[in-house]
């Protein structure tokens, strides 16, 4: 009965490049994104490396084409992203098809507003910045930005954010609410985030090292990440051409922690499961999975028993690619969704970087060499605060 | 036939569930001061509530007020209840005493828990941990409460796995707060405790506005 | 000694929102996290925010707590031995 979902376009702009052709190269090039903060003004500068974009606003806002002062880190990042995903799909907003933008954000416009703090609540000055504070912000700017746009939503779910972005969009157009949307994520870095992750001591001094024995936290990031998704009918109608299949998807809550996965990680277990489920797959027939593995002692441990009670003894090939980009939180789930359709077009693994001792609890092993191997599916998850726990499938055209 | 169960209303320091008052206290009184005496109407000892921060607080003992004398916990496989709130505001209230103590160079010490609650996702989080709700969740930023949104995500939610929900609104800005939340089932239980009103978009704008 | 388990009992209190809890029921020797006061992981980052606010103490490592943070005796003897003022 229901329509199938196609990937059509993706955009992306984060610490390991601009576009999506340039974090291709840089993935394939074992080149992390990761290193001193450049443009955050932060009393932590020289304590933490961070995922930066490696554009200033000036530089962002030249590319956008629009000075406005309404705009920030977070829209730059936002509407550059969506923009590449809507060019490279080829859709077109004017042809009568409802176009929607989903998207998530947790820091919305927190940079600029923490930068004139001071003024505007002691002076009332600046008073414009907080008019794109919002999490709807950004949303709108796409929305704006792509012109022609039927509907617009924003979801904040913490890191798993820009996953749920991408379920509602399925269900949206498999519901026939929607013919097609453009689906994803953004959060740019900002103070706000950094001494908040820092508060809770989850952040690596030195490049993070997902599912290693020895692993101390995580490195953020920041970026913007979008798909293009069509149902079948629409994608016909115009001879439209896929880049991959979303087959499955879930969400469930841990209901254990506030901040932290339960020990067994009951709700990632939960999530896995009904996508394996929603897909038809058994577990064996997962070829890869891009691990939610942000470098937290809490996290990999948790995802990895999850992983054990899918696959048993038999876990996939897998790894984390936040240690390329770093945690980009409400972009981190459309960003790896962009690195899943990356990996089938170009059946490249890329790899887990700075590993090299395994958790002692549960010995897995991720890739560590970029491979190139026939793979045909992709389990991708993004776990977040509040319990919050999402699985995605992709399937190779 | 999905149908809402219950549902309950917290806003200018009344409580009310399905729509009649059980719980008013001076409207002189500030939201804590408030909720602090609606927690006590509840007459349960949850020792974690006093860690949340108000946004969290009201968006528990709305849940709780709602939950309070249904079956509906009970009615329900808990993996199969979803949860699916949205506000406007987000967490700024939050967010802003996490600012003003990264900003302040004197006395630098930002705290954890506070930090925790910078994510308007937190209550989903906090009203399944109470109950071991671990179904599907999902928060909504909009500029005020989006009934046709909740509702039709509500319905897409109840075509799969989720057979029951706690959904609704729970927000606080500077000069107001408001909670609205209401369960939705499947099926419909019987009991006399609960009320059967379909699920749909007038329906829930109607309750909203009582 | 006696008069710091005292004082901690308080700012513990308040800077973990214990709210249903009473100084008196404090056992300067019971454990303090797990069963007893049902602290978690939070409460320990908060309580290395309270040594480092109130006894000028820092932590580097959130491993450390557990063994300092054991029971309120313990968290004293800490401070005796590392406290500044």
């Amino acid at each position: 009965m229901s329509e199938r979902i196609y990937i059509t376009g993706i955009g992306m702009i984060s610490a390991i490049g601009n576009n999506v052709q340039e974090s291709f190269l840089s993935l394939s090039q074992l080149k992390t994104g990761i290193g001193k903060i450049n443009h955050l003004t932060t009393r932590y500068k020289d304590d933490f490396l961070a995922g930066e974009v490696k554009l200033s606003n000036t530089d962002l806002m030249d590319l956008v084409k629009d000075n406005s002062p309404d705009l920030n880190r977070n829209s730059y990042l936002a509407m550059l992203a969506a923009k590449e995903a809507v060019i490279n799909s080829g859709i077109d907003t004017k042809d009568g098809l409802r176009t929607g933008v989903i998207s998530s954000t947790t820091v919305a416009g927190m940079g600029k507003t923490e930068l004139y703090y001071k003024e505007l609540f002691e002076k009332n000055d600046h008073l414009n910045v907080l008019d794109t504070h919002d999490c709807g912000d950004s949303t709108e700017r796409i929305a704006d930005f792509i012109g022609n746009v039927d509907y617009v939503t924003t979801i904040s779910t913490a890191c798993s954010s820009a996953a749920n972005a991408i379920m509602l969009g399925c269900r949206m157009i498999k519901n026939g609410l929607l013919d097609r949307a453009i689906v994803g994520g953004v959060d740019a870095l900002s103070k706000f985030t950094l001494n908040g992750f820092n508060t809770l001591m989850i952040l690596d001094k030195e490049w993070c090292k997902p599912f290693d024995e020895n692993r101390k936290g995580l490195n953020l990031g920041e970026g913007g990440a979008y798909l293009v998704i069509e149902g079948e009918t629409a994608l016909n109608k115009r001879n439209g051409k896929p880049l991959a299949e979303i087959i499955g998807y879930a969400n469930a809550n841990d209901a254990y922690h506030q901040t932290a996965s339960s020990p067994e990680g009951y709700g990632a277990t939960l999530a896995i499961k009904q996508a394996l489920d929603m897909s038809n797959l058994n577990p064996s027939e997962i070829d890869y999975i891009n691990m939610h593995g942000t470098g937290t002692p809490n996290n990999d441990l948790s995802e990895s028993i999850a992983s054990k009670t899918i696959f048993g003894e038999k876990v996939p090939k897998f790894s984390s690619t936040k240690a390329f980009t770093g945690h980009t939180l409400a972009a981190a789930a459309s960003i790896e969704a962009v690195i899943s359709v990356l990996t089938l077009q170009n059946q490249l693994l890329f790899p887990n970087l700075n590993f090299t001792t395994p958790i002692k609890e549960t010995g897995l092993i991720p890739e560590t060499q970029l491979l190139h191997v026939p793979i045909n599916t992709v389990l991708s998850n993004s776990f977040g605060f509040g319990g919050n726990c999402s699985s995605l499938i992709f399937k190779k055209i | 036939m999905n149908s809402i169960t219950s549902y309950a209303r917290i806003k200018n320091n009344s409580v009310f569930v399905n729509g009649t008052l059980v719980f008013s206290a001076d409207t002189n009184l500030n939201i804590t001061e408030f909720l602090s005496e609606a927690y006590k109407k509840l007459s349960i000892s949850y020792p974690k509530y006093h860690k949340m921060d108000t946004l969290c607080k009201l968006g528990f003992l709305c849940a709780e007020f709602a939950i309070q004398n249904t079956p509906f916990l009970e009615a329900n496989n808990l993996d199969s209840i979803g949860i699916v709130l949205s506000n406007s505001s987000s967490s700024l209230q939050t967010d802003i005493l996490h600012q003003n103590s990264i900003s302040n160079k004197e006395a630098y010490f930002p705290s954890p828990a506070i930090f925790v609650y910078t994510l308007p996702n937190i209550i989903i989080g906090e009203i399944a941990i109470k109950h071991k709700i671990t179904g599907e969740n999902a928060f909504f930023v909009s500029e005020k409460f989006d009934s046709e949104l909740i509702t039709n995500y509500c319905e897409m939610l109840l075509q799969n796995n989720t057979t029951a929900l706690v959904s609704g609104w729970v927000e606080i800005n500077e000069t107001n707060y408001d909670a609205f939340i209401f369960l939705t089932e499947r099926k419909e239980n019987i009991n006399k405790n609960t009320i059967f009103k379909p699920l749909n978009k007038q329906i829930v704008t109607e309750l909203y506005n009582t | 000694m006696d008069a710091l388990i005292e004082k901690l009992k308080g700012q513990i209190i308040e800077q973990l929102n214990l709210a249903e809890v009473k100084p008196e029921e404090i056992n300067p020797d019971s454990p303090l996290f797990g069963e007893g006061l049902g602290l978690d992981s939070i409460d320990a980052l908060e309580l290395i925010v309270l040594l480092e606010k109130h006894y000028g103490i820092k932590i580097e490592d959130p491993k450390d707590g557990k063994t300092i943070f054991q029971s309120l005796r313990t968290m004293a003897e800490y401070i005796k031995a590392n406290g500044k003022g």
